[in-house]
């Protein structure tokens, strides 16, 4: 085991590829409104994963996309106090984040 | 690398630990119908994610994804479930239930196939020299110089973000 694992990019490619790919998965899956959030997060972390595994390895400048996964952090904090004031209006409204019962046209 | 003769083995099995921490709350955080492990799994994703970030030399993100997500977005998760109390609903409906959960498996495994094979046979050079070191005094210089309207834009969408969600979150509290 001479080899330093961490210094291999293709090992944080497929890490990120994984994530994205189970993030999609439980945002196709999960039938509540917090699930498909928690899901959406994790799709979060692998495009910060994904960036900065290019900037340590490809980029010029190691410090740029350090700021740009920071401004994806800041980002995804706003948007998860947006998504969740949304949610607790939907339960106040509707008394379930079940996002089969979210409906008020019924066919 | 240095004297120390173990060292590489030390360095990699920690580095597995990290990723697997990363891939087994993740599953965790997809696959558990309680929704209250499913954020557990979420933090414990976003710890081995911190990990991942420390070695790709910068302890500061890492740092940083601690502090935001297992420390603000979980909590805030966690109190969303209880006030709204969403547990995944028992399968319904059988037909249709598998049918999705197979379509969304197709999907995720393609996704991931294709990612990965992308990843593998890519081209990726790397730079000749670079222009900084990416320590925090580099990224510190250039967030005031460079990135200084984005830095301020930030700021400014966070609070709206906060403002927003104070508004539509105040909606319909009399009523109940």
């Amino acid at each position: 085991m001479n080899e330093l694992l961490f210094n291999r990019l293709d090992i944080y490619l497929i890490a990120a590829a994984f994530l994205l790919a189970i993030g999609i998965f439980g945002l196709i899956r999960r039938r509540t409104l917090i699930g498909m959030l928690i899901s959406g997060e994790l799709i979060f972390a692998a495009a910060s994963l994904n960036l900065m595994a290019f900037n340590r390895f490809t980029v010029h400048d190691p410090a740029v996309g350090q700021i740009f996964v920071l401004f994806i952090m800041g980002l995804a904090a706003a948007e998860v106090a947006i998504a969740l004031s949304i949610i607790v209006a939907v339960y106040r409204n509707y008394r379930s984040v079940k996002t089969a019962e979210l409906s008020e046209l019924n066919g | 690398m240095n004297s120390f003769p173990a060292s590489g083995i030390v360095l990699n099995a920690i580095f597995l630990l990290a990723l697997a921490t990363l891939v087994g709350g993740a599953l965790l955080a997809v696959f558990s119908s309680r929704l209250i492990r499913s954020v557990c799994g979420l933090a414990i994703s976003c710890v081995g994610l911190a990990g991942l970030y420390y070695f790709l030399h910068s302890p500061f993100l890492a740092l940083m994804e601690i502090l935001i997500y297992v420390g603000a977005v979980c909590v805030t998760i966690v109190f969303a479930i209880m006030l709204a109390e969403p547990d995944e609903p028992a399968a319904d409906n059988g037909g249709r239930s598998v049918f999705w959960s197979g379509l969304s498996l197709v999907v995720a495994a393609a996704i991931f196939a294709g990612l990965a094979w992308l990843g593998i046979h890519g081209d990726w050079a790397s730079p000749k020299k670079l222009a900084s070191d990416g320590s925090l005094e580099a990224i510190g210089r250039s967030l005031l110089t460079t990135y200084s309207l984005a830095f301020e834009l930030i700021s400014l969408a966070l609070l709206v973000a906060i403002l927003g969600a104070l508004a539509i979150a105040r909606t319909g509290r009399t009523k109940a």
